[in-house]
């Protein structure tokens, strides 16, 4: 980032090491953020290629399956709080909301965008 | 009847043994593949060691490379602990899920993983044995699994609630997976083998005309084949990605 760029303008004195400091820190968290980022799982897209390979099949059937598991589970707890507590509407209201939140938890760690559970 | 792609899934009843209940307990076709996938796996495996040759013969080495892919799944995943208590539990998922779905590609013959009771089963098994080894391995610590680290106190509730659905829905996402996989190959498979029956009642322009389903049919069973061992290895690795979160939850 820092490379390229010009020297600093001389009329301000200060703002040179100001900056490097800035991109030390910059430097810093970007090694910071690449060590928690975790590798994606070895799974079913192992050696995808490139549009209409059958192994991107696979991977979009993997995360959609996963997204749907986390809604149908919290809209049939949902609906069942309702039924036996007689919370209609709320149970399947806030159920169908965590479920959906869980779904898109599940498709982000089969994709290897956030850490797996109790990481 | 012929192009009909839901017919060969449906389940026959061979023998009726009882009825329990006013349900009729009969031994189906499903059943039939089951049991004809286990002798088939346990008599090949018997029989293909049971040589014991120091240089491997052909059959040797088939049971001796599926060994060595799932004990380095089993080892990669879960490390040396999991390979000494789950290692049998794996090897069984895997060759059992792995010799049902072959079956399935042999033409005439009934595909068991194509029905989700199937598929829900087996994933509900792996699902509550991560549940009984993660409390009687870990007691109450297995629940760290729900807590993820560095998280602001005030966010936590919601955050343990999402992580708890998340993992209940393991077992749906676990057991869709291979059963739609199978499903749906084999409905398309059949769906275009129909095309070629029909366009061949059309006489001479038909014929030609069915050359291209033929050729998306022959091609669509190259990648059957390599579906139905990947949701193997597949169904094989999750097992082994959960049953690491029982041995090891949240480090």
């Amino acid at each position: 980032m820092a490379a390229d760029r010009p020297p600093s303008d001389p009329g301000r004195p200060g703002r040179d090491a100001e900056e490097q400091a800035l991109d030390a820190r910059l430097r810093k968290l970007g090694e910071k953020i690449g060590a928690l980022t975790p590798k994606p799982p070895p799974d079913d897209n192992a050696g995808a290629g490139g549009r209409g390979d059958p192994t991107n099949l696979a991977r979009a059937l993997r995360l959609s399956s996963e997204f749907i598991a986390g809604i149908l589970l919290g809209g049939f707890i949902g609906w069942l709080l309702d039924y036996f507590l007689g919370w209609s509407p709320w149970g399947l209201i806030v159920f169908l909301l965590i479920g959906f939140a869980a779904g898109t938890m599940n498709a982000m760690r089969s994709a290897g965008l956030i850490r797996p559970q109790g990481k | 009847m012929a192009t009909d792609p839901i017919h060969q899934f449906e389940i026959k009843n061979l023998v009726t043994l009882g009825e329990i209940g006013g349900v009729e307990i009969a031994f189906t076709n499903s059943a039939a593949f089951m049991l004809a996938a286990v002798v088939f796996t346990a008599g090949g495996l018997v029989l293909a060691t049971a040589g014991r040759a120091l240089v491997p013969g052909r059959v040797q080495s088939v049971a001796e490379i599926t060994y060595e892919f799932v004990a380095d799944m089993v080892r990669q995943s879960t490390g040396e602990e999991g390979m000494r208590k789950f290692f049998p539990f794996v090897f069984t998922l895997f060759s059992f899920i792995l010799v049902l779905n072959m079956f399935g590609m042999i033409p005439g013959m009934f595909t068991v993983t194509s029905h989700i009771v199937i598929t829900a089963v087996l994933a509900l098994l792996v699902f509550f044995t991560v549940l009984v080894v993660g409390f009687y391995k870990n007691g109450f610590k297995f629940f760290r699994l729900f807590v993820p680290s560095g998280i602001p106190i005030v966010i936590m509730p919601l955050i343990v609630l999402i992580e708890v659905m998340s993992f209940l829905s393991r077992p749906i996402s676990h057991s869709v997976r291979l059963f739609a996989n199978m499903l749906a190959g084999h409905i398309t498979l059949k769906v275009f083998a129909g095309f070629i029956v029909m366009l061949s009642s059309f006489g001479i322009a038909g014929w030609i005309g069915a050359l291209l389903p033929l050729a998306l049919t022959t091609s669509l069973i190259a990648l059957e084949f390599l579906v139905a061992f990947l949701q193997a290895y597949v169904f094989a690795i999750l097992t082994c990605i959960y049953l690491n979160d029982a041995l090891h939850p949240g480090h």
